[in-house]
């Protein structure tokens, strides 16, 4: 417990921006949703650091990180079948190859 | 001034997520990019871990590195050929993207070292896993029976719809 709350959310908010760095820069569906898990992930981050630091009598951090976990794990299941969907039917997963499929 | 065992700890885990997180989103090859994204989950296991979250650290590493990354490699081998490159859009737009990611980054650090929060006193120990239990089984206050019947639902409709999306016609 010796190292300063505001560590472990400067850590966490690089691990944030460097995911929105790649869901801005990256044109493959897949990697996007790397960044995407990033994302999420440095928000986990915080929920936790702030309860421990903050409220340490409380558990509201330790339970929305945990269901974020699940609903994470649902999301990605779901990505990844209509990535997966995609490629069968365009042979890419380019966000550029994706026109065809607006209507 | 020396360091104790859990700030060096905490350097070398907050060292592997910056660098690795900067690796994922820009190295070329799209499992390389996974391989980096696991290094950060399982470093923020530790970090879990060294906040005394046991629970959560294993949970971490058994849905994350268990379940989303074995999927995400496999779908990287179901729909990329080996040795292939990810395409790296103009460097003009790169070069604002990632001006876009500092500004942000600097404001919040910026936020965050200006705030002064308050540390509680008692900020250590670990949690008993009754009282987690207890937690997620009751229907009270601070109790979480109903997220997670929710989760439940959301499960079943997320395995179903999974299916239904993937499936062969």
């Amino acid at each position: 417990m010796d190292v300063p709350v505001e560590y472990y959310l400067i850590v966490s908010a690089f691990m944030f921006f460097a995911g929105m760095y790649g869901f801005i820069t990256r044109r493959n569906m897949l990697t996007i949703l790397i960044s995407l898990e990033l994302m999420l992930n440095a928000v986990d981050i915080n929920f936790v650091v702030i309860n421990r630091f903050l409220y340490p009598d409380q558990l509201e951090g330790f339970f929305f990180t945990l269901f974020g976990l699940g609903v994470t794990a649902a999301e990605t299941a779901v990505a990844i079948a209509i990535i997966i969907n995609i490629y069968r039917n365009l042979k890419s997963i380019e966000v550029k190859n994706l026109r065809g499929m607006r209507y | 001034m020396e360091i104790t065992s859990s700030q060096a700890a905490f350097a070398v885990l907050a060292a592997i997520i910056v660098i690795c997180s900067v690796l994922s989103v820009t190295t070329k090859r799209i499992l390389r990019s996974a391989t980096y994204l696991m290094f950060v989950l399982f470093a923020s296991a530790g970090i879990y871990l060294l906040l005394n979250y046991h629970f959560l650290a294993a949970v971490q590493a058994a849905i994350y590195a268990g379940g989303i990354l074995i999927l995400l490699i496999f779908s990287i081998f179901l729909t990329s050929r080996p040795g292939e490159k990810l395409i790296h859009i103009a460097a003009s737009q790169r070069v604002m993207s990632a001006l876009a990611a500092l500004f942000g980054f600097a404001i919040c650090t910026f936020v965050i070292v200006r705030s002064g929060l308050k540390i509680a006193a008692s900020a250590s120990g670990k949690i008993d896993m009754h009282v987690i239990g207890h937690a997620l089984m009751g229907s009270e206050k601070f109790q979480y029976l109903l997220p997670f019947e929710a989760i439940s639902i959301l499960l079943l409709a997320s395995i179903i719809g999974g299916i239904l999306i993937a499936r062969k016609r």
